[in-house]
C-alpha cells in the first residue's frame, strides 16, 4: 500500500462524505423544523441526476444542466410539499412514511415514463476533466472540484443558518413552532421553502455524482439509507451533526473498503481476505451507527440538547 | 414517630442555567396527606417527575419504602408500590374506562409475558376492576373508551387507576385540576378517607381543598422548600404570604 | 349489523375465499392462480408478523424484509446443505420443512432482537431510520458475501419437503401455506388478547402511563419485535420454496415497503388486515401488471389516496373503527 493510494482513497472518502452531507442536510432541515420524515428525499436526488443528464445533453452545456438538476429538484420539492406532504404534518409518522413510500413509487415509475428505462451518462465538463497533480498522488479535477464544491455549499448553508433572516427562522421553527407563528412568520410559506431548499439540495448532489456514475432509476435510495445513518449519527435536526455524520460516514466506509481486505490479508489467504473485508466493509457504517445508539442513542450533536 | 414511606434528601435538578428542583427535602409519613404548593413555575412537576422516575436528578436521593429508588425506572417505582395520577391525564385512550383499570390489576399481578389467556374474559380482572371503578362512582360508564369520557371523569379515572394498584404511596398531581365546586367537593372527602389507605403526597393549586386536607404542607418556590409544616404554620408564614399568597392576591 | 360482527364475517369470507379459489382452480386446472393464492397467504403470514411489531405495539419498522430475507436464506442454505451433504457450523443440512421453520424462526427472531435492542433505545422517526440501515445492512452482507450466491442469489433445485405432501405440486404447497397463515393468525390473536397484548397495545398509545402502572415498555416491546421478526422470517421460509429461489432483493428496502403496504391496506392492528392488504396487492399486480409496466405508478397513487383518505385500509372501510374493549 502506497502513500499516494491511502491519500487518494481519503480524498475519495473526503468527496464521498461531502455528497452525502448535501443530502443529509435536506432531510435533518425538513425534519428539524416540520418533523417530517421523507423517504423521497432519495427520488429527489435521482430527478436531479436526471434533469441534469438531460438538460446537459441537450444544451450541451454541463453547467446550465446542472442549475437545470437544482431546479427541477427544488420545484418537484415545493410542489410535493404544497400538494401533499403539507397535510402530513399533523399526521403521525406511519403516514407520512406510508406517503413519501407512495411517492417514491410515483416518482420513479414517471421518471421511467419520461427518461425512457435506461440509464443516462452524464460527461464532466470540459473544464474540470483530466488529473491535477497534488504532490502525494495525481487526482482527478472533477473530484477535486466536487470536495471544493461541497465545502462551499456546506459553508453557504451554515451562512444561511446563522447570518440570514431566513435562518433565524429555520431555528426559531425548529425550536418552538407556536413562537415563529407569533412572530408573524408565514409558516406555510416558510415550510415549502424549507422543503425546496433540501430538495435543491439533494437534487445538486445527485447532478454533480451524476458525472462520476450512471444516472439510473433507483440510484436514490441507498444513498437515502446511508444519510439517514449519518443523521442518527449525527443527530437529528442539526446542520452540524449532519456534516460530522457525512464526513464520518464517507471516510471510513471508503476507508474501510479501501483497508480491510488489506488488513485481513496480513493472516488469512489473499482471497478469503478480500471476501471477508469487503462483507465486513460493506458493514462497517452500520457497525458504527449501533455503536453510536449505544453510547449516544441522541446522536453526536442533538438539535435539541 | 414512624419511618417515612417516602423520603426526598437534597433532590436537585438543573435545566441550563435554571434550577428547577434545588436541593429539596420533604418526607411523607404513613397516614398523612402532605400537600406540595408553590405558585406557577415553582418546579412541581419537575419534582414530581423525579419521583416518579421520569426525570433523573442531578443530585440527591430518593428513597421509598427504606429502599434507595434514585436509580430505579418508572416501572420499578410502580411495581414497588408508588401510584401517581398525571397533572394532565394520561390514560389508554383507545381502551374503555374498565380496561384501563384492568391494565393496572394485570400489572399489579406480576409480568406482562402471558401469552394464551384472553382478558377480556378474566372474570377476576373483570370484577375487580368493576369494584374499583365503583369505588370512584365510574361503574356506569366502564365500556367507555377513556378518549371519549368527559374531563372530570377522566380526572376520575386517574384515581381508580391509581388506586387499582394497591400502592403504598400515592402521588396525586392536581387530582383537582378542571373539576367543578361539586366534584372538587367530592375528591376532597374521597382523598380524606384514601389516606387511611395509603398516605398521599399531594399537589394541588386548590387552596381550599389543600387547607381542608393536608395534614403537612411543604411550599417550592423556585425549586426551594421556603417553608413546611402543618396548615396552620403555613398560613401564617410571612414568608409564604409573601412568595405565594401575596401573589395569589394580586 | 355491529361493527364486530361485520369484521368477523369479513375474516371468515377472506380466510374461507382464501381457500375456496384456489380449490376451484384445482377442479379448473389454473395452477397459476392456485400459486397466486399462495403468494398471498405467504404474503400475508409475512405481514402478520409484522402486524404484531407494528399494528399492536406502534413500532413502524421499515427493516422487516431483513427478517423475510434471512428467512429465506436459511431456507436456501440448508437446503443447499442437505443436497451437497456438506455440514454448516458442524450440523447437517436439512431439506425438511419443519426443520427449516423453526430454523427460520429462530435466526430472524434473534436478529430482531438484537435489531430492536437497538432501535428500541430511539423511539418514532429515529426507530424507522434505524430499522432500515441495519436492514439495509443485512441486505449488503448477503450481496457481498459469495458462498451462498451473492447478489445472483441461492436457487432452490427441488423444493423442502413436508411429510405426507408433494410440495412440487401447486396445491399441496398452497395447503401449507394457508395452514402456516392461519396459525399465524391464530397466534397474533391470541397474543393481541392476552395480557402481553394489553400491555404492548397500552405501550403503543401511552407508555409513560404502561410504565407508571409498572409495566416496563423496553421488554415487552423488544419481546413483540422479536417474534414478529420470526414469523416474518418463517414467511420468508417459505417464499423461498414457493419461488424456489432465495434472492438479495427478498432483503432489500421495496420489499420493507411491501409489507408495510399490506398491512395499511387492509388495516393496521385488524388481526385479517395483512390477509386483505396481501389480497389487494398481488390483484391489483396482477390486474394492472397485465396491462401496463408502469403498475407501480398506479400503486403509489392508489397508497397515496389511502393514506390522505381511507386510513382504515380496507377493513377500517366494512367494519369501522375498532373497539379494544
Amino acid at each position: 500500500m502506497s502513500a499516494a493510494l491511502f491519500f487518494e482513497q481519503l480524498l475519495n472518502g473526503l468527496q464521498f462524505g461531502l455528497m452525502l452531507f448535501l443530502m443529509s442536510a435536506g432531510l435533518t432541515l425538513v425534519f428539524g423544523v416540520m418533523g417530517l420524515i421523507n423517504l423521497a428525499h432519495g427520488s429527489l436526488y435521482m430527478l436531479g441526476a436526471f434533469f441534469c443528464a438531460a438538460a446537459a445533453s441537450a444544451t450541451g452545456n454541463f453547467w446550465l444542466g446542472l442549475i437545470a438538476g437544482t431546479a427541477a429538484a427544488a420545484a418537484a420539492g415545493a410542489l410535493i410539499e404544497t400538494a401533499i406532504l403539507r397535510r402530513l404534518y399533523t399526521r403521525d409518522h406511519l403516514d407520512q412514511v406510508l406517503a413519501t413510500y407512495a411517492l417514491i413509487l410515483i416518482l420513479t415509475e414517471g421518471t421511467k415514463i419520461v427518461f425512457g428505462p435506461f440509464p443516462l451518462y452524464l460527461n464532466t465538463p470540459t473544464l474540470l476533466q483530466g488529473t491535477v497533480n497534488l504532490g502525494l498522488t495525481e487526482y482527478p479535477l472533477y473530484r477535486l472540484a466536487l470536495i471544493g464544491f461541497g465545502l462551499a455549499v456546506a459553508l453557504g448553508l451554515s451562512l444561511l443558518i446563522t447570518r440570514t433572516r431566513l435562518g433565524i427562522r429555520i431555528r426559531a421553527g425548529e425550536n418552538d413552532r407556536e413562537m415563529i407563528a407569533a412572530l408573524g412568520v408565514n409558516i406555510r410559506a416558510l415550510y415549502t421553502l424549507v422543503f425546496a431548499l433540501g430538495a435543491g439540495l439533494a437534487g445538486l448532489a445527485g447532478a454533480l455524482v451524476g458525472a462520476v456514475q450512471a444516472v439510473q432509476v433507483g440510484m436514490g435510495e441507498p444513498v437515502l439509507i446511508l444519510a439517514f445513518v449519518v443523521i442518527v449519527i449525527g443527530g437529528i435536526g442539526s446542520i452540524k451533526g449532519a456534516m460530522v455524520g457525512a464526513l464520518l460516514v464517507g471516510i471510513i466506509d471508503t476507508m474501510g473498503r479501501f483497508l480491510l481486505p488489506r488488513a485481513f490479508g496480513l493472516f488469512l489467504d489473499p482471497s478469503q481476505a478480500t471476501v471477508v473485508g469487503a462483507a465486513l466493509a460493506s458493514m462497517l457504517i452500520y457497525l458504527l451507527m449501533a455503536l453510536i445508539l449505544v453510547l449516544r442513542p441522541q446522536g453526536l450533536f442533538p438539535a435539541h440538547a | 414517630m414512624a419511618d417515612p414511606v417516602l423520603t426526598l434528601s437534597n433532590l436537585s435538578k438543573s435545566f441550563g442555567a435554571l434550577k428547577a428542583t434545588d436541593t429539596v427535602s420533604l418526607t411523607l409519613l404513613p397516614g398523612e396527606i402532605h400537600a406540595l404548593i408553590g405558585p406557577n413555575g415553582a418546579g412541581k412537576s419537575t419534582l414530581i417527575g423525579q419521583i416518579a422516575g421520569r426525570i433523573a436528578p442531578d443530585s440527591g436521593s430518593i428513597t421509598f419504602r427504606g429502599r434507595d429508588v434514585t436509580q430505579l425506572s418508572t416501572a420499578q417505582r410502580a411495581r414497588m408500590g408508588l401510584g401517581r395520577t398525571f397533572q394532565i391525564s394520561s390514560l389508554i385512550p383507545e381502551f374503555s374506562a374498565r380496561r384501563n383499570v384492568m391494565l393496572a390489576l394485570q400489572a399489579r399481578q406480576g409480568s406482562p409475558f402471558r401469552f394464551v389467556k384472553p382478558v377480556l374474559r378474566d372474570r377476576g380482572l373483570i370484577d375487580g376492576a368493576q369494584a374499583i371503578l365503583a369505588r370512584v362512582g365510574l361503574e356506569g360508564r366502564a365500556s367507555v373508551p377513556s378518549a371519549e369520557l368527559s374531563h372530570g371523569e377522566r380526572r376520575l379515572l386517574e384515581i381508580a387507576v391509581a388506586l387499582a394498584l394497591e400502592p403504598a404511596c400515592f402521588l396525586l398531581d392536581e387530582p383537582m385540576a378542571g373539576m367543578g365546586t361539586e366534584g372538587v367537593g367530592t375528591l376532597v372527602r374521597f382523598l380524606r378517607d384514601l389516606k387511611q389507605q395509603a398516605p398521599i403526597l399531594l399537589v394541588e393549586h386548590d387552596m381550599d381543598a389543600v387547607f381542608a386536607l393536608a395534614d403537612r404542607i411543604s411550599v417550592l418556590v423556585y425549586g426551594r422548600v421556603i417553608a413546611s409544616g402543618t396548615v396552620a404554620e403555613i398560613r401564617n408564614d410571612p414568608r409564604v404570604r409573601e412568595a405565594y399568597l401575596g401573589e395569589e392576591a394580586t | 349489523m355491529r361493527n364486530e360482527h361485520r369484521e368477523y364475517a369479513v375474516n371468515a369470507v377472506l380466510a374461507l375465499g382464501l381457500l375456496a379459489v384456489p380449490l376451484w382452480a384445482l377442479w379448473a386446472n389454473e395452477p397459476f392462480t392456485i400459486t397466486l393464492c399462495t403468494r398471498i397467504a405467504v404474503l400475508a403470514l409475512a405481514g402478520v408478523g409484522l402486524n404484531i411489531a407494528l399494528g399492536l405495539g406502534g413500532m413502524v419498522s421499515f427493516g422487516h424484509a431483513a427478517f423475510f430475507g434471512l428467512g429465506g436464506y436459511v431456507a436456501g442454505i440448508l437446503a443447499q446443505h442437505a443436497s451437497s451433504g456438506a455440514p454448516i457450523l458442524g450440523l447437517p443440512g436439512s431439506n425438511q420443512m419443519l426443520v427449516i421453520w423453526p430454523v427460520a424462526m429462530l435466526v430472524a427472531g434473534t436478529v430482531a432482537a438484537a435489531i430492536g435492542a437497538l432501535s428500541l433505545r430511539t423511539t418514532g422517526i429515529f426507530f424507522i431510520m434505524i430499522t432500515l440501515a441495519f436492514a439495509q445492512m443485512v441486505y449488503y452482507f448477503a450481496v457481498s458475501w459469495p458462498a451462498y450466491g451473492g447478489e445472483d442469489g441461492l436457487p432452490i433445485y427441488v423444493r423442502n419437503r413436508f411429510p405426507g405432501l408433494n410440495t412440487m405440486r401447486p396445491w399441496d404447497l398452497f395447503v401449507v401455506s394457508w395452514g402456516l397463515l392461519m396459525a399465524g393468525i391464530g397466534v397474533f390473536a391470541l397474543i393481541r388478547g392476552s395480557r402481553f397484548g394489553a400491555a404492548l397495545m397500552a405501550i403503543r398509545q401511552n407508555p409513560d402511563r404502561a410504565a407508571s402502572v409498572g409495566i416496563s415498555p423496553f421488554g415487552v416491546q423488544l419481546a413483540a419485535f422479536a417474534l414478529s421478526g420470526a414469523i416474518t422470517g418463517l414467511a420468508g421460509a417459505l417464499m423461498a420454496d414457493l419461488s424456489r429461489f432465495t434472492s438479495p432483493s427478498m432483503l432489500a428496502w421495496p420489499m420493507s415497503g411491501e409489507l408495510i403496504v399490506i398491512i395499511i391496506l387492509g388495516g393496521v392492528g385488524r388481526v385479517f388486515g395483512p390477509v386483505a392488504g396481501a389480497a389487494i396487492l398481488v390483484g391489483f399486480e396482477v390486474t394492472f401488471g397485465g396491462m401496463t409496466e408502469h403498475w407501480k405508478l398506479w400503486l403509489g397513487l392508489v397508497l397515496l389516496g389511502v393514506v390522505l383518505f381511507a386510513r382504515g385500509g380496507l377493513l377500517g372501510l366494512i367494519a369501522g373503527r375498532e373497539r379494544l374493549g
